[in-house]
């Protein structure tokens, strides 16, 4: 397996890296994305609380694989939008992420007591305020542990990249298990290549969560 | 201090537990000699066969009947009975191109009939039977393009859509080494990414690009030329030699018989793109 790696560790390297960038930038936009229909999904207006229903149920519902296959082979196919695999991939995983991501944070927001909301208000702030300085801060504190895994689980499902040629880890490992017939080498080592990656996210978030933030 | 100890502990188990399944899949290779591939086959009275869902013409799933139909099916029908007599039974295992060296190894399928070449570098893992069919590589491009050649497409801008696992980025290279080849999980993946437009051709053996783009000629072309040959050959188990020369055995068998030729008029007679002549042949120094 270390003569397999020695061999093609530049393969390997540039799925690792792939797979690094691409759950960064799905990080980063579910995580806005998904804190935004949550706040939504809280609103006292009916109509913003029912798009955001909407959105988190149909995304939340649909296999990624089906999502990213939309923006890949769909959208190019009948509008001008042209996306490359990597591309696809990320927005599809964003977008799919973001659903799980808004249903995390809506549950904080709602395991706030509806006091701290009654009270700020009376202290004379608009809801906006009260929902930026005393329900948000709350909320991101009670919702750290389940976030931590919506985030482990953004990493595994960026193998989603191999489907679409997004020369991701997935995507190496399968090129090098095809080429050198090492199946289960390669395999391993993609694994243990995903491992370096979520572990110590699950470790930090288990410290975070002892610590109280 | 002491938690950190148990979480590195726990941290260099995982580690290791990995580095010891990548040693297993080593030794795995060579046990399980104790049943060969014969043995099996025959108190078993069933050939288990590891095909295509996926290839029109020659292994193709009909979503009607939930059954495969196509060339390679028919062949290893006959093979069967040619082997086991009329009562022995075929079974179909299907399997992906990735898979479909692993599944011989460890035994899911005794034979795989799957468009698979017989190369150099796939002897040293599997046995092949003589060549049951005579492919060349080539393009399908769509028809306004204006590749019309592999050598054409020397240029990094220029893309190229393959199936994992197929002897095809090596091929490209030799004539186009600047293009990019994109891989795709099957034939049907890496079709539909080229015609919506992500590839500026798909690259495979003429018999399977003909049957892809059959539904389609108005909009796409194969290339006249093809620029590798690829003899396919049934992969067997390596070192299951009593099998493989029984499995050579059916096929001149059924080569001699007529058999052979009947199949092939009855799946290729009238698909453009290539000759049954040229595809029956055995070696390639028949050229």
């Amino acid at each position: 397996m270390i003569s397999l790696f020695a061999a093609n560790w530049s393969t390997f390297l540039l799925g690792f890296w792939n797979t690094i960038l691409c759950s960064l930038i799905s990080l980063f936009f579910s995580l806005i994305i998904g804190s935004g229909f949550a706040i939504l999904e809280t609103v006292p207006n009916k109509f913003w609380r029912g798009v955001a229903k909407v959105y988190v149920e149909i995304f939340r519902n649909i296999p990624l694989l089906v999502v990213t296959m939309v923006f890949y082979l769909v959208l190019p196919t009948y509008t001008p939008l042209k996306l490359t695999g990597f591309q696809a991939g990320t927005i599809g995983l964003s977008i799919y992420s973001s659903a799980f991501i808004a249903e995390t944070v809506r549950s904080g927001i709602q395991s706030v007591g509806v006091g701290q909301m009654e009270g700020a208000r009376s202290n004379g702030m608009t809801y906006w305020q009260a929902m930026r300085y005393v329900i948000l801060p709350q909320a991101f504190k009670i919702v750290i542990p389940p976030l931590g895994n919506q985030f482990v689980n953004l990493i595994k499902n960026s193998s989603i990249l191999a489907f679409v040629a997004g020369f991701d880890l997935m995507y190496q490992g399968d090129i090098v298990a095809s080429n050198t017939f090492q199946t289960i080498p390669s395999y391993v080592l993609v694994g243990i290549f995903y491992l370096i990656l979520t572990l110590p996210l699950s470790y930090y978030m288990q410290y975070l969560e002892k610590k109280g933030v | 201090m002491a938690r950190k100890l148990q979480k590195m502990t726990a941290l260099m188990a995982v580690l290791l537990l990995s580095l010891f399944l990548g040693a297993c899949s080593k030794s795995s290779d060579s046990t399980g000699e104790s049943t060969t591939t014969y043995n099996r086959v025959h108190s078993s009275k069933t050939i288990t066969w590891g095909m295509r869902a996926d290839t029109r013409l020659f292994s193709m799933m009909d979503v009607k009947t939930g059954k495969a139909k196509g060339f390679e099916v028919d062949l290893a029908r006959a093979i069967t009975k040619q082997i086991l007599g009329p009562s022995g039974k075929m079974k179909i295992e299907y399997i992906s191109e990735k898979s479909r060296i692993m599944d011989l190894k460890i035994g899911n399928v005794d034979a795989v009939m799957a468009t698979m070449t017989d190369t150099a570098d796939r002897e040293k893992i599997i046995n092949f039977s003589d060549t049951y069919f005579m492919a060349g590589e080539t393009l399908i491009v769509p028809k306004k393009s204006k590749l019309k050649s592999i050598k054409a497409f020397n240029n990094s801008k220029y893309s190229i859509a393959a199936v994992k696992g197929s002897t095809a980025d090596a091929d490209v290279h030799k004539y186009a080494p600047k293009a990019k080849v994109i891989f795709y999980d099957d034939y049907g993946s890496a079709y539909n990414a080229f015609k919506a437009g992500k590839t500026n051709a798909m690259v495979s053996d003429n018999a399977v690009l003909a049957g892809l783009i059959a539904d389609d000629s108005d909009k796409f072309t194969m290339l006249d030329t093809t620029f590798t040959v690829e003899p396919y050959g049934i992969g067997i188990k390596k070192g299951e030699t009593k099998f493989t020369k029984e499995v050579n055995q059916a096929l001149a068998i059924l080569r001699k018989n007529g058999t052979y030729q009947r199949l092939m008029k009855k799946w290729f007679a009238g698909v453009p793109g290539f000759n049954i002549k040229e595809s029956s042949k055995t070696t390639v120094s028949d050229k």
